[in-house]
Order: C-alpha cells, then sequence, then structure tokens
C-alpha cells in the first residue's frame, strides 16, 4: 500500500483524471447549451460514441489526430442534425429520436468495428504532449496538470469562453428564452427554430469532439460501446450545473478522477475486487444526484417542441 | 374616480387629424364575421376605451393592428396615409406597441435581460444604455421597479409595467393593451390608470381593451362599444368631456345592452309557469379553483324544479369554478342542498347518482376520454358500479344496450357506438355529454356553456334539449356568457361579478339592461 502514495503514482492519478474528465466536459457544455435552448439530447452518448468511431478511424486512415478531431466533430453534428430535422423542425419528441439515436450508432460502430478493425487491431501512437513551460516543473501538480495533448487544453478553457460568451454577448439570453418561453423570444424578432438548432448542432459537435478525444487520446484505440454511459453522465452534468459552464468542468472532472483512481487501485494491485472499484465513479454519481438532484431546475419548455400561434 | 376631471385632451385644441384610423375594416374567418365595416379613430394624446364582451371582434381587431392579420376589407390609415401592416415587425416599426393579455416575458430573466431581447446573439448587450433609459421610463410613467429582479418574482402588475414600457420603446406611438385590468387586483388597475394619465400626457396615443364599463369611464377619452363584430357606438372626446360620469355611463349601457339595431324581438321567451319545490340550493358557497383564476364568494341561490335559473357574466368571473364546486369537483366551503339534504363532502360520483348533474364546458379535457368509445363515455361517471360494473367486471353487454338507447334517443351522429369520441365533432360529443348528464333520475342539470363553439344547428339542438329538461321537471342552472342565450331561455337570472353574484332578476323586457348593467360593473340598487 505505501507505493501508492509515491508522487509518480499521484501524478499519474492527477494526469488520468484530466484525461478522462475531458469528453465529460466537451459533451456537458455541449448538453448544457441544447437543454437551455429547450432540446433534451438524450442521443448525446450516441454522438460521443459515433464522434470516437469517425475520429479514431479518420486518425488511423492518414488523417492525423486534428483530421480526426475534426471528423468526430462532423460524425457529431451529422447525429445532432437528426435531432434538428425531427425534434426542432417537425417537433417529434426528443426523448423517442435520442434513444434512437443512441442505440443505432451503438450497433452501426460496433458493426463498422468489426468490418474494419476487429482483425487487426490498429492502435494510435501515443499522443504528442506539449508541456507547459516552467509549470510543468512544478512537483505532482506539474506532471499532473501541465503536461497534456494541446486539446486537452483547449477543454479546460472552454468553459471560460463560454462563460465569457455567455455573459457578454445575447447569446446566453436568446438561448434562455429559447428554453423557457420561445413565443417571447419569436416575438422579440428572433429565430426561436434558429437559436435551438445552434444549440442542438453544438451539442453534437462537442459530443463529437469528446468521443474523438476518447478514442484517440484517452485510449488510443477503439472498443464498441466504449462510451460507457458518459453521455448520460454528461446529460446529468449539464442539468445540475444549470447555466454555470465551469460546474460542468468542475462535476467532470470530480467524475475524472474517480474513474483514473478506479483504474489506478487496480494497477497499484490493492486488493478488492475489480468490479467494486470499478463501481465507484457510478456510486458518486449516484451520491452526488441524491445530494443535489433536487436542485436542478429545467427549462419551462425543455422538450417541447415550438409552432407560431400555439399556446 | 377624480382623474377624468384632471387630465382630459381639451377638446377645442385637441388634433385634428388621427394617429391611426380604421375605414370600413371587416375580417371574416370561416362560418363568422369578426369585424364587420368597422370605423374607428385613434388620437394622440388620448385613451380610447374599447368595450365589449368576448367575441365581440377586440381580438381580431388588435390582431390586424399588430401586423398578425390583414383585413379582408377596407383600409388602415398611419397618419393619414393608406398603409398595409404586413408584419408584427411593420407595426412596431410604424410606432403600434402591443402588450396582449398573457404575459409575453421570460419569467426565468431579470427586467433587463427582457427588456433587451431581441438582438442576435453575437451582439454585445449595452447594460449601463438600458439601466438608464429603465431608469428615465420609471421617473417618466411614475413606477418603481429594480431592473435586476427576476421577472418571476414580480406581481402581474409590476410585470405588466414592464411590459408596457418595452412596448412603448418598440411601438411608441400607438399603445394598445389588450384586457390589461383582467389580471389586477384594484390597486393594480388605479396604478395603471395614473401611468396610462402620464403616459397620454406625454402624447402617446392608447387604446384601452376592458370588459369594464366603470374602467372605461375613469379612464378614457373617447369611448367605442364593439358588439357582435360592429361598432355599436361611439362616444368622442368632445362628448365624454361634456357629460358627467354619470351620464356616460348610462349612455354606455345604453350602446352596450340597448335593444339596439338587433333588437328584443328575436328572443322568445320561455312562458310563464308556476314551478313545483325547491330542488337545489346554494348557501354562501366560497371556493377557488386550483388553476388561481378568479375565484367566487358567498354565492347564494335557489332553483324550483322545472325552473331555468340563468346565470350571466362576463368569462373568467368564477362562474366555472363555483360549477365545478357545484359537481363537487373542487373543495368549497359552504353549503349545497339537493331537495334541502346537504351534500357535505360527497364526491362526483355520489353526486352525479343522487341526481346532481354537471355539463361542463370542458367537453374535451375533463367531459369525457378522447380515446375511449361513445358507449364507455356514456357511463364515465358511473365506473366501476353496478349495473354496469359487479364485482370489478365490466358487463359490455348492458352498457352497450344503454349506449345505443342514448345514441338513438339523443341522435348522435357516428359510426357506432364503439367509435372512439375523439373522432366526432364537437356537437356531437355534446350530445354525448348531454346524454350522460341527462339520462337516468337527473333531478339538477347545471350547464356550463352548453353551447360554446357549436354550429349554429348544434346551439338549437342543445338549447332545446335544455328547454325539454326543464319542462319535464329538471332544475336547471345554464351558465353562459352569451346574454341572448340567457334572455331566451331562464326564468330569472343572476349575474356573477369578479366571484360575487351581484344581484337576481326575473326575466322580463327590462332584463337586458337590469342584467347588462350589472355584468357592466353597476351594483343593482
Amino acid at each position: 500500500m505505501s507505493g501508492l502514495l509515491t508522487e509518480t503514482f499521484l501524478a499519474a492519478l492527477l494526469s488520468g483524471a484530466v484525461v478522462a474528465a475531458v469528453p465529460l466536459i466537451l459533451a456537458g457544455l455541449g448538453e448544457q447549451m441544447s437543454e437551455r435552448a429547450g432540446v433534451l439530447n438524450i442521443g448525446l452518448e450516441g454522438m460521443i460514441l459515433g464522434g470516437a468511431y469517425a475520429g479514431f478511424a479518420a486518425a488511423v486512415g492518414g488523417w492525423g489526430i486534428w483530421g480526426g478531431f475534426a471528423a468526430g466533430i462532423l460524425a457529431g453534428m451529422a447525429l445532432a442534425m437528426i435531432m434538428v430535422v425531427f425534434c426542432v423542425r417537425l417537433g417529434i419528441n426528443q426523448i423517442i429520436v435520442g434513444i434512437a439515436i443512441t442505440l443505432g450508432v451503438t450497433g452501426v460502430t460496433a458493426l463498422l468495428h468489426n468490418v474494419y478493425f476487429a482483425r487487426t487491431y490498429p492502435r494510435l501512437p501515443a499522443p504528442e504532449k506539449w508541456a507547459i513551460p516552467g509549470l510543468s516543473q512544478i512537483p505532482l501538480i506539474g506532471p499532473g496538470l501541465f503536461d497534456h495533448h494541446l486539446m486537452t487544453y483547449a477543454a479546460l478553457l472552454a468553459p471560460f469562453v463560454l462563460m465569457w460568451l455567455y455573459k457578454g454577448s445575447f447569446l446566453g439570453l436568446n438561448l434562455s428564452a429559447a428554453g423557457e418561453k420561445p413565443e417571447a423570444l419569436d416575438a422579440a424578432g428572433i429565430d426561436v427554430t434558429r437559436t435551438r438548432t445552434t444549440g442542438a448542432l453544438f451539442a453534437g459537435a462537442m459530443a463529437g469532439l469528446g468521443g474523438a478525444y476518447l478514442s484517440e487520446i484517452g485510449s488510443g484505440i477503439f472498443v464498441p460501446a466504449m462510451s460507457h454511459g458518459s453521455g448520460f453522465i454528461a446529460i446529468v452534468l449539464a442539468m445540475l450545473a444549470r447555466h454555470r459552464p465551469v460546474w460542468v468542468m468542475g462535476g467532470a472532472l470530480l467524475f475524472g478522477l474517480c474513474l483514473s483512481a478506479a483504474t489506478a487501485l487496480q494497477v497499484g494491485g490493492v486488493e478488492i475486487p475489480t468490479d467494486f472499484i470499478q463501481m465507484l465513479p457510478f456510486a458518486m454519481v449516484m451520491a452526488v444526484l441524491i445530494a443535489f438532484g433536487r436542485k436542478a431546475r429545467l427549462p419551462a419548455a425543455l422538450g417541447t417542441p415550438y409552432r407560431r400561434g400555439q399556446r | 374616480m377624480t382623474y377624468e376631471t384632471e387630465i382630459r385632451a381639451d377638446p377645442a385644441t385637441g388634433p385634428a387629424q388621427p394617429l391611426v384610423a380604421l375605414e370600413g375594416v371587416t375580417k371574416r374567418f370561416p362560418g363568422v364575421v369578426a369585424n364587420d365595416a368597422v370605423t374607428l379613430e385613434f388620437h394622440p394624446g388620448e385613451v380610447h376605451a374599447l368595450l365589449g364582451e368576448n367575441g365581440a371582434g377586440k381580438s381580431t381587431l388588435i390582431s390586424m393592428l399588430a401586423g398578425v392579420q390583414q383585413p379582408d376589407e377596407g383600409r388602415i390609415l398611419i397618419e393619414g396615409v393608406p398603409t398595409k401592416i404586413t408584419s408584427p415587425k411593420h407595426a412596431l416599426s410604424l410606432g403600434i406597441g402591443t402588450v396582449y393579455q398573457h404575459r409575453m416575458l421570460v419569467p426565468t430573466l431579470t427586467v433587463a435581460e427582457n427588456l433587451q431581447m431581441g438582438a442576435p446573439w453575437y451582439r454585445r448587450p449595452d447594460r449601463a444604455a438600458i439601466r438608464e433609459k429603465f431608469a428615465e421610463s420609471c421617473r417618466a410613467f411614475g413606477i418603481d421597479i429594480d431592473i435586476d429582479r427576476v421577472v418571476g418574482e414580480l406581481s402581474l402588475g409590476e410585470q405588466q409595467q414592464v411590459e408596457i414600457i418595452r412596448a412603448l420603446w418598440r411601438g411608441g406611438k400607438l399603445l394598445v393593451l389588450d384586457e390589461p385590468t383582467a389580471m389586477l387586483s384594484p390597486a393594480g388597475v388605479r396604478e395603471l390608470g395614473r401611468m396610462m394619465g402620464r403616459m397620454r400626457d406625454a402624447g402617446v396615443s392608447i387604446i384601452f381593451i376592458t370588459h369594464h364599463l366603470s374602467e372605461a369611464v375613469e379612464f378614457g377619452n373617447r369611448v367605442s362599444v364593439l358588439r357582435s363584430g360592429r361598432v355599436a357606438g361611439a362616444m368622442s372626446a368632445d362628448e365624454v368631456a361634456a357629460l358627467t360620469p354619470e351620464a356616460t355611463r348610462a349612455r354606455i349601457v345604453d350602446l352596450m345592452f340597448g335593444a339596439g339595431v338587433e333588437g328584443d324581438t328575436k328572443i322568445e321567451r320561455r312562458a310563464r309557469r308556476d314551478h313545483g319545490e325547491r330542488a337545489f340550493e346554494v348557501v354562501g358557497l366560497s371556493g377557488k379553483s386550483q388553476k388561481g383564476d378568479t375565484g367566487f364568494s358567498d354565492v347564494t341561490f335557489h332553483v324550483q324544479e322545472g325552473e331555468i335559473f340563468g346565470v350571466a357574466g362576463v368569462d373568467g368571473n368564477g362562474q366555472t369554478p363555483l360549477a365545478e364546486a357545484i359537481a363537487g369537483q373542487i373543495p368549497c366551503q359552504g353549503d349545497v342542498l339537493l331537495e334541502g339534504r346537504a351534500l357535505g363532502r360527497a364526491d362526483v360520483a355520489k353526486r352525479y347518482r343522487l341526481g346532481l348533474r354537471y355539463a361542463t364546458d370542458d367537453r374535451l379535457g375533463e367531459g369525457t376520454v378522447a380515446s375511449l368509445p361513445i358507449s364507455l363515455n356514456m357511463v364515465l361517471k358511473q365506473i366501476g358500479r353496478p349495473p354496469y360494473w359487479r364485482g370489478g367486471v365490466q358487463r359490455d353487454a348492458l352498457i352497450d344496450a344503454h349506449a345505443e338507447s342514448l345514441f338513438e334517443e339523443f341522435d348522435v351522429r357516428a359510426p357506432s357506438i364503439h367509435t372512439p369520441i375523439g373522432k366526432l365533432s364537437g356537437g356531437n360529443i355534446q350530445k354525448v355529454l348531454l346524454a350522460r348528464e341527462l339520462s337516468g333520475a337527473a333531478k339538477v342539470v347545471v350547464y356550463n356553456k352548453p353551447t360554446h363553439g357549436l354550429d349554429l344547428k348544434n346551439i338549437e339542438t342543445t338549447r332545446r334539449r335544455i328547454r325539454d329538461g326543464a319542462d319535464n321537471g329538471i332544475a336547471t342552472v345554464l351558465i353562459s356568457t352569451d346574454l341572448e342565450e340567457i334572455l331566451s331561455l331562464s326564468d330569472r337570472i343572476g349575474v356573477m361579478v369578479r366571484g360575487r353574484m351581484v344581484g337576481v332578476v326575473p326575466n322580463g323586457p327590462d332584463a337586458r339592461k337590469r342584467v347588462g348593467a350589472m355584468m357592466a360593473g353597476e351594483s343593482e340598487e
């Protein structure tokens, strides 16, 4: 047990927590914007998985890591387009369409993986890290937080960029109005459909990017259903954080820490059955939900399609 | 009541050209003429009070001014220029701002955010400017609201003030207020009156729509009355200024409820007759519906066997919660007596069995279950009870036989008794509803707006049913917002205003005026 508390171990734990949190941060921020605009995206899990497959396939196919990210974003947005067409434009039940997306993508990516990668199991090279000069020399925190791929830093900065956008422009206001009282936004001369489309597509793009990060940076391989419910965790994070992007990141990091600890404990050879260790992060989500679930308040018009002139 | 004497546009210096004028504006919808050759003028610095009952065509008029709909005939002049108002945006750009009855603010956002709404997402909000502009408007119109408060925490009156200011900012010349007093407390109404006075003094033209005559007299410089889509009468600013408030009031009552163009000749009153025992009594009943609208308080009346007691009143003055309380759907204080026996806390099913029936106005909502067949809807209030259910087993043969006979008797037009009721037309749904409520041992029937939304033929059928039922001895309570209906069917008429029954008059030649005056807010001396 004493080996657990070495500096290397703790740095790896921290580093692993950040890497595990990034897909949740990205997808959670996307979901947050979508929910705020009134579109509950249950398909988030599918969009992460779609992004993971597309990103991995593109990277393996020679597009490089950044090409993989672009492919992930495109895949996520393409899936979100289904949401936009069926839910935002045609007014079909968001939950049903979301579940269909998740189930469909799970099956399709597993099939594609079987066809193209099941025999060779290609693996991407370890990602190129960019250590921040100076900061990365700090003991423990340095290697844990400041020695990552560029995309990791970008994900950690994203909540602050969004916070600035929400505060400094009409974006947050318009999204809130679309989710709370779309007819008021419509009467003010802003297109509700377009506002909601923006939110839904952003969620798709962010989930796709998060998925690509998961396969390209997080593990370097693609495994069917590798998202392991992180889409649903991200939905919960978005609901609990309400309009605060930084809270999404806080929750994601906490969850990431649990995931990382679960892995580290296994590697460290602790004598607890692995099944229990792997349960840890999810047990924590339940605990958090029990403690804070009441605080989640959803937009009044969440999940309801908007048609002009109907009340 | 001191207001109108202080601030009134001087007729001599009053502006000659109206800001907005309607000339012979007609708007038709399938089957109805909502506005029929309406000619009205709206002048700057004037409050033009527009009175009328539900369905008088006020909403259609507003929607044309707001650019939501276009007139079929006639034209709208803006500062003398014929103008087609093509969209709500266009209306705003012409200076016409509208405050609708239902709130158009986002409750979770602050006042400032609501006022700023309407810019594309990439723009930067200018918070300081909006703060200053709002403070200025607050000073100008004498209101006091914290711009950083969340709208959902404001009172309804305060929310309305925010909306008025927003409408003024967007429009600015002509302010249309659609029944602004409907949801306000008396204090809120006074505050609104003060605000309108200040805006008028600032040169704004205001259209003030209301049900209440007293408000029109108090706040209006010019009063027009709409009746079935037509301008039934108008009083110019000079006329209003010249008359005392009492004389104005009397004149408007005449315009609103006087025999007027259509006359009383069309109405065939029920022949007088001797009624039987006192079958039904409501004593000091008070209550409130869960929906949070106007409740009713201390309502007392009685109905004799074979008598039709009409309950008149403008919609939303407590009639529906009263009916729901009588039917046992909502809790209430006071007593409901059926043949002298207090019903206490008896539930809906028990009241139904005892012979107290309620034909709701919400026919598809609470009256029927749309996806169930006609046959089951006919026994909806007896579910689980003998004879149609025995030991928890549904006896389809009995239910079907019962439904078949009512189907014939009430002339329901449908493919079969197994058709889901949601597929029927409004008239046929009403027939099923009436069949259910009138069948068996019906002693007292409460009808809530029984002909609302029906076509002419079904209106006739329904009225005949009501009359026939009463002729067979049913004590009948007829709630309606249609005064003609009340006058043609009732023996006695009670009037509800703001949840109270302000008076009861026997039906007769002078009933229209007396009822009308009470509906408009006069109390019967």
